[in-house]
């Protein structure tokens, strides 16, 4: 049971939304438009937040650039909008997964939850759970999931710390775009692979000194990224 | 341009027509000039030898002592030539005189003709006769002496016979001549005539560039219309007709480009309704056993019929971006059967398709845009093939081109429908109660997507005892390593 903000301004969405996560054990609250949702998750900071791109007032992608600005709560957008540049726009912005209307309440569902595995517990790849592996100036805690740059905790969104974990759990190791969409996002249909570059570009910003060289997260061309320490 | 004989060529016919008739126009002027000529200096040599003669005649006339001898005829002869003046040394005569059969004549120069003579014999009056002696025309002359009393005819006759070599020399000059002058004015027929063909073929050339250009799409092309006459009459209509067009193509344009909008724009806003039904379709249906039964079945159907909704509306989009040409084909590298497995197992289909796919064919393709249409082909035979049905997909690579082959051997497709099974809202099996699972735009979407990787998809039509497409991707493969 996970508490879902919803942000959707269509009635009947979200009253069908509401009614379908609900049904699926969701704890939802509804709201119909930017300033209410975030007035609402610094009331009371929801699990996750499902969030429609075309809302009154401020709009979607605003409203997901200030929750990733004020914190790690995971967002899933929801729109009708499929084009390129809405959902790289959705992923530059912070979003960590991008769900085109119409979806079932199970799809919706499917996507919160593999969203909110990235951030609880070890997950199957730490199989050899050391408990703080250190990279250079960056330090891993598998354990607390805990990040560390030069001594100072990094804020990390549930997906970007899975996708830091996945790649260093295998140094060195090139991982293709559709491998990690697997293995980090989980999706086993063909996604999208630019969610993978958005990602990758908002982790280094946090972890790289330099993100324009990065040091750990290498891109390999045309292919995909490995982990250096 | 084509090289074209150059009689069919309008050039070519206003240079042949050009150079005819002033071809024509000069040799009529010369044969008129000709005659004309001819007729004065033979009228005037012919005068010359005539006058004479006579005077000749009438100077020794008096002193003839009838009958003649010889001796006397040689006599005569001799008194006609030399004395008879300046023109006849000109005019190289030659003198001769008969009296009845007897005839004396210079031993050189032409003989004279015997019908003069048979005429003569009876005349009183001067003959003249033209005659041809060894290539050279001669002016014959022949003047009976009569009697100074009674003008009755003394039975001598004298002749003269002129060379007209000269006066033919004359005429031959005239007719070169004319000759010679009619050749700078064929020249300058010519000239005028290449002129003239240019100045009216300029028209038309540029009409005709002007039709390859508008057949080559570029309607609503002009041509200058600065002819007042008919050539310019034609520009004007070709440039209305040319406007015509392209003002009629660009309403159609609009008109289409509208209707995809329109499609667009319907789907999408078909989108929010589907997506509140959608969010609760999957609570009806697992809720219909709690319901009684009619309403259950309501319940069901409901459901079922939005998913059916949903993806005919997602497929409607899909067909709109090909149609505006805004579907864009977003490369990576994927390995093929780890492609077709997943494509499969996310549909359960694993156990009803046999693979023979190379394990490590890596290929750079739209991964999205390959699954739909794998998932297309294997799902029509999944639907229509029937349950006991073998279904086969097998991949092979020749170079860089990979084939994939779907193959099942089940009922195959109805021959009157295989011609448009591509066909958009066209089912393959209208049999079944007109509608079956799929939207009808499946296979259309199908083939869009093979194009935009620049492939092709088809329908084998010689495959017997089932059905068989064939999907080729040219240029894909990226390794091989089997």
């Amino acid at each position: 049971m996970s508490r879902v903000l919803l942000v959707e301004d269509d009635l009947a969405v979200r009253r069908a939304v509401t009614m379908g996560l609900k049904r699926l054990g969701h704890d939802v609250e509804a709201v119909a438009d930017g300033r209410d949702a975030l007035d609402s998750i610094i009331a009371s900071p929801p699990d996750i937040v499902v969030l429609d791109l075309m809302i009154p007032g401020i709009n979607g992608i605003e409203v997901c650039k200030l929750i990733r600005a004020r914190g790690t709560v995971p967002v899933v957008i929801l729109s009708a909008r499929d084009h390129d540049i809405d959902i790289v726009a959705g992923f530059d912005a912070g979003a960590d997964d991008y769900c085109v209307k119409p979806a079932s309440a199970e799809v919706i569902d499917a996507r919160i939850r593999a969203v909110l595995r990235r951030s609880t517990g070890p997950t199957t790849l730490d199989h050899d759970a050391h408990p703080a592996e250190v990279f250079g100036d960056l330090a891993v805690d598998r354990a607390s999931l805990r990040v560390r740059k030069g001594g100072a905790e990094v804020s990390l969104t549930p997906t970007e710390l899975r996708l830091l974990l996945f790649l260093s759990s295998q140094l060195d190791h090139a991982f293709s775009r559709q491998q990690l969409l697997e293995h980090v996002w989980e999706q086993s249909y063909y996604g999208e692979v630019r969610m993978v570059d958005a990602c990758v570009t908002r982790l280094r910003a946090k972890i790289e000194t330099d993100p324009r060289h990065p040091v750990h997260l290498q891109t390999v061309r045309g292919f995909g990224y490995r982990f250096s320490a | 341009m084509r090289i074209r004989p150059p009689a069919t060529t309008l050039r070519g016919r206003l240079l042949l027509s050009f150079a005819l008739v002033s071809v024509l126009a000069v040799a009529a002027a010369t044969g008129v000039t000709t005659l004309q000529a001819r007729d004065v200096v033979l009228r005037e040599s012919q005068q010359a030898a005539v006058s004479g003669l006579r005077a000749s005649v009438q100077a020794v006339g008096p002193d003839l002592r009838l009958p003649l001898d010889r001796a006397g005829l040689r006599l005569l002869v001799s008194q006609l030539g030399p004395s008879a003046g300046a023109e006849s040394s000109s005019s190289q005569a030659t003198y001769a005189a008969s009296f009845g059969d007897e005839l004396v004549a210079p031993s050189r120069g032409p003989s004279v003709p015997t019908s003069i003579r048979r005429e003569a014999r009876t005349a009183t009056s001067t003959l003249v006769q033209r005659v041809r002696v060894d290539g050279s025309t001669y002016l014959a002359v022949a003047v009976p002496v009569v009697t100074r009393t009674d003008d009755s005819a003394t039975g001598v006759v004298v002749y003269s016979m002129t060379s007209l070599r000269s006066q033919d020399t004359v005429l031959d000059g005239i007719v070169k001549a004319s000759a010679t002058a009619a050749v700078p004015v064929v020249v300058a027929a010519m000239i005028l005539a290449l002129l003239v063909s240019t100045g009216l073929l300029r028209p038309v050339r540029r009409l005709h560039a002007a039709v390859e250009e508008m057949s080559n799409g570029r309607l609503g092309i002009q041509v200058p219309a600065v002819d007042r006459g008919e050539l310019g009459d034609l520009a004007r209509s070709f440039n209305q007709m040319s406007r015509d067009l392209h003002d009629e193509r660009e309403t159609l344009r609009q008109m289409e480009a509208k209707a995809r909008r329109f499609a667009a724009d319907v789907s999408h806003e078909l989108r929010t309704p589907l997506s509140a039904m959608t969010a609760v379709a999957g609570l009806l249906a697992d809720e219909a056993d709690l319901l009684p039964d009619d309403i259950a079945e309501a319940a069901t159907l409901v459901a079922e019929e939005t998913h059916h909704l949903t993806r005919l509306v997602e497929e409607l989009i899909e067909i709109s971006r090909f149609d505006a040409g805004t579907a864009v084909l977003r490369l990576d590298e994927i390995n093929l059967s780890e492609l077709v497995g997943r494509s499969l197992t996310a549909r359960d289909w694993t156990a009803r398709v046999d693979l023979d796919v190379p394990h490590e064919l890596r290929i750079s393709v739209d991964p999205r845009r390959i699954d739909v249409i794998v998932a297309n082909l294997v799902g029509n035979a999944v639907r229509h093939a029937g349950e006991a049905a073998t279904i086969r997909l097998s991949a092979r690579a020749t170079g860089a081109d990979l084939v994939i082959d779907v193959v099942d051997d089940g009922p195959g497709i109805p021959s009157d429908v295989r011609p448009y099974i591509f066909d958009r809202f066209v089912k393959g099996d209208p049999a079944r109660g007109g509608r079956s699972e799929g939207s009808g735009l499946g296979l259309s979407i199908a083939r869009e997507n093979a194009e935009l990787h620049g492939g092709s998809l088809d329908l084998d039509e010689h495959h017997d005892g089932g059905t068989r497409f064939v999907l080729g991707l040219p240029d894909v493969v990226v390794v091989h390593d089997d």
